[in-house]
């Protein structure tokens, strides 16, 4: 009985892949060139929808006949909107910062005619002798792609490309093992929680197996509410089905009849191609009643979150899905005894599920053979702020922050120097020059005064204020504090208020010492991760840029002259050219005038310091300098 | 009860017939109801209460709890700033404040000819195009205070040009 039961799982899923990869092919090898656009959120926000438009616009116009593939992020967000085309007898190629115009030159001139616009190139997807490859770019030799390498390369609304590249094999494979096996697999694996606390994934899965209560349910974290983190966006828009067979596999593992998708509002794509990719595989038979002919059966649920960042606590999360307000409660006993309804929960982030596949197809030994003693596997940064290569890394654990920054995000633009980077955000912290040797894995950062966090990077230049960034973070968790704890909700509040002083040049000396004993009180004070790491930015800020706080206060100057109150706009009598006036009309307050000698004056009562004169005075002149304190304008005459 | 009052309850009480009377229903029943209505007028609180047997400060609670459920009526287009913290140490809060002068009124409100309402949203993760503007849905990278002004003047033609279309 048994026996029949497995076999029919290989049999199912294998008419199932043969017939995904008959349909990859035929798309592949069609003899028809393909066109990719990168349609994620990134790609939408620098225009990809409107070069989508014009694509097909012109490919109607040339009565051209080419499939166009609507894919997901590639993480060469900079270069967005990101256009490839697979044309046969050429590489791969993929083309950056296409808009309408270029998208109808490729069609007209690589697509009908056979020049592939080389001017447009980003690189090619595979080593050729034309055009250099992206695995030629300084980048990739310290990215190692595993949960990213399908994003950008498969539409993420086709379960089929999904299938025809390994996808539901591992879920196949696990079927037909017993439960206690998968989870042997994932321990020794060493797998840890990308969510940030790091909690080994296999003895979260055990623990939740050996759970009394039914039914048990898995819930998958999307409410990625790191401000500055987008890792799990990425990956839900651009691979929603490794995320499901992730759960999938744990489902099964762990006992579970019920899973949950949660995932943030804020990220309506991610939402409805979670949506579809679970109405895919429900066709399928890969999710609901016995799947692909087993005895298993599962089913899963999407989750909209409704904007609390608290809700990425778990046992917020849990309170969210019951229907009440997002307030954490305190543990244990932990949701994986004792969960949603008070049943055995498995609770794990985006990232973390989108590994098992690999680690039940690839083995255990091979997740492991990567990373550092502690960390094992690959970590996925986003990286954001002040460096030229923005957009999503896949490094190995101990990868260093300046192979991170430098060499895959190719450092600070504009010449500027590089002053901090930001990690995990508000529950992280700002580290400096310094650290930036430091091998990337859990414990490494949080000894620095960071915290893995889920993967938000922030790289911060010499234009950056550290108390501002601060006070900006705890502007957030004061906000976002459900306010059941009293220290977090008051607390926070009283920070933040210290920390505004400071921005305006209001701030005393001792009032330092009474930011560190708050931010000690509201560590021991606070029940849940978003009080206990609340005054981190604030702690490593004050560790490694006390003199930007003691400038504040003493001085009432912003070495960074960003504090809008410590700043004042100013041009250069000397350096304003007569016949310009470019400052004049960009003003938002008509706060420039010229004077009798045709020199601009900027009225300082009226100007709010929004910069726009400062990037409107052509590079020629640059006349318009910021000063901080603002008492260094010359009186006027 | 006025007509309008009526309207709503009436339109409540639609949404709701497509979910079970189960309290983990009520998030995605809000969710619902403010996509169809706009926001949580008293009436529609009072409806999602008795139907879910539940007391209607409980609703009220989880109404105000979450940051994305409003208690005032939407504008026509709708612009929510993005104050991750990409977007802020690019200068999001000066676009914020761009916006604010603009439109005349602060975040969470709604201009009084219900044209525009203006909220901040906390990460929209496209901060590779820091400072970001979801205007209309739609995320807008690269957003400062001139361009704020030509999202602005986009509107108003728009407008004009439907004006004499309709005339």
């Amino acid at each position: 009985m048994k026996a029949t039961g497995l076999q029919s799982v290989a049999s199912t899923f294998r008419e199932i892949k043969s017939r995904a990869e008959s349909q990859w092919r035929e798309l592949r090898d069609g003899g028809k060139p393909v066109i990719m656009v990168g349609v994620a959120t990134c790609g939408r926000a620098a225009g990809a929808l409107e070069v989508l438009q014009a694509i097909k616009r012109e490919l109607k116009k040339q009565r051209l006949d080419c499939p166009v593939v609507e894919v997901g992020c590639m993480g060469h967000c900079y270069a967005e909107p990101i256009v490839t085309i697979i044309k046969p007898g050429y590489p791969p190629i993929c083309y950056r910062h296409v808009n309408p115009v270029i998208a109808e030159r490729l069609i007209r001139q690589f697509i009908l005619g056979d020049d592939p616009c080389l001017e447009f190139v980003l690189g090619a997807l595979e080593e050729n002798d034309l055009v250099p490859s992206l695995s030629d770019f300084p980048r990739a030799r310290f990215e190692k792609k595993v949960i990213l390498k399908n994003c950008g390369h498969i539409d993420p609304k086709q379960i089929e490309h999904y299938i025809a590249n390994g996808g539901y094999s591992a879920l196949a494979k696990a079927l037909q093992v017993p439960p206690e096996e998968i989870i042997d697999e994932v321990k020794r694996s060493g797998l840890r929680g990308r969510g940030g606390a790091g909690f080994s994934t296999g003895d979260k899965w055990e623990i939740c197996r050996r759970a009394s209560g039914k039914p048990k349910y898995v819930v998958c974290n999307g409410d990625e509410g790191d401000p500055g983190a987008f890792m799990d966006r990425a990956i839900l828009e651009s691979d929603p089905h490794s995320v499901l067979e992730g759960m999938l596999i744990a489902g099964y593992a762990i006992g579970a009849r019920y899973g949950y998708i949660y995932v943030r509002a804020e990220y309506p794509l991610a939402v409805r191609r979670a949506q579809l990719a679970l109405r895919q595989a429900r066709k399928l038979n890969l999710l609901s009643k016995n799947i692909l002919g087993s005895d298993f059966s599962f089913d899963i649920k999407l989750f909209q979150g409704s904007g609390a960042f608290v809700c990425g606590e778990e046992t917020a999360l849990i309170a969210s899905l019951e229907g009440e307000p997002g307030i954490p409660y305190y543990r244990p006993p932990y949701p994986a005894t004792n969960g949603l309804y008070g049943k055995p929960t498995l609770i794990n982030n985006v990232k973390t599920l989108s590994f098992i596949r690999y680690i039940i197809q690839n083995g255990a030994e091979w997740f492991a053979s990567v990373g550092t003693e502690r960390s094992k596997g690959t970590a996925v940064f986003a990286l954001a702020g002040k460096v030229v290569n923005t957009g999503l890394t896949e490094v190995p654990m101990g990868t260093t922050l300046r192979q991170v920054i430098f060499d895959v995000g190719s450092g600070i633009p504009g010449g500027k120097r590089f002053k901090a980077v930001q990690i995990g955000g508000p529950s992280g912290g700002c580290l400096p020059e310094s650290a930036l040797d430091l091998p990337i894995d859990f414990g490494s950062l949080t000894q620095a005064g960071a915290m893995m966090g889920s993967g938000g990077m922030i790289v911060l230049d010499e234009d950056d204020c550290m108390v501002e960034i601060a006070r900006y973070f705890l502007d957030f968790t004061q906000r976002e504090s459900c306010g059941k704890c009293t220290f977090c909700r008051l607390g926070t509040k009283q920070m933040l208020e210290v920390l505004d002083e400071f921005t305006r040049g209001k701030g005393k000396m001792e009032d330092l010492d009474m930011l560190s004993q708050l931010a000690e009180d509201i560590k021991a004070g606070s029940l849940c991760g978003l009080g206990k790491t609340a005054p981190n930015p604030v702690l490593s800020t004050l560790r490694f840029f006390k003199d930007e706080y003691e400038a504040h206060i003493k001085e009432g100057r912003c070495p960074a002259l960003m504090c809008r109150e410590l700043i004042a706009y100013y041009i250069i009598p000397e350096k304003c050219e007569r016949s310009c006036d470019a400052c004049v009309g960009t003003c938002a307050v008509e706060a420039i005038s010229a004077n009798e000698k045709r020199i601009k004056v900027i009225d300082q009562e009226k100007c709010v310091k929004c910069g726009t004169c400062l990037k409107a005075c052509p590079p020629q002149y640059n006349a318009v300098v910021k000063l901080s304190p603002p008492s260094q304008v010359p009186a006027s005459k | 009860m006025t007509e309008e009052q009526a309207k709503v309850k009436q339109q409540t009480r639609r949404i709701l017939n497509s979910f079970g009377r189960k309290r983990g229903n009520l998030i995605p029943i809000l969710q619902k109801v403010q996509g169809e209505l706009g926001y949580f007028p008293r009436e529609a609180m009072l409806e999602i209460a008795q139907f879910l047997d539940m007391p209607e400060i409980d609703v009220y609670s989880v109404v105000t709890f979450y940051n994305q459920f409003r208690l005032i009526p939407p504008g026509k287009h709708s612009v929510r700033v993005c104050l991750g913290t990409a977007c802020h140490m690019k200068g999001g809060y000066i676009t914020l404040d761009a916006w604010k002068r603009r439109l005349d009124i602060d975040r969470g409100q709604t201009t009084s000819d219900r044209e525009f309402d203006l909220d901040t949203v906390a990460c929209v993760g496209c901060c590779v195009m820091a400072p970001v503007t979801v205007v209309d849905n739609k995320p807008q990278g690269k957003v400062e205070p001139t361009k704020v002004d030509g999202i602005l003047l986009s509107f108003k033609l728009e407008k004009e040009r439907q004006g004499e279309e309709s005339r």
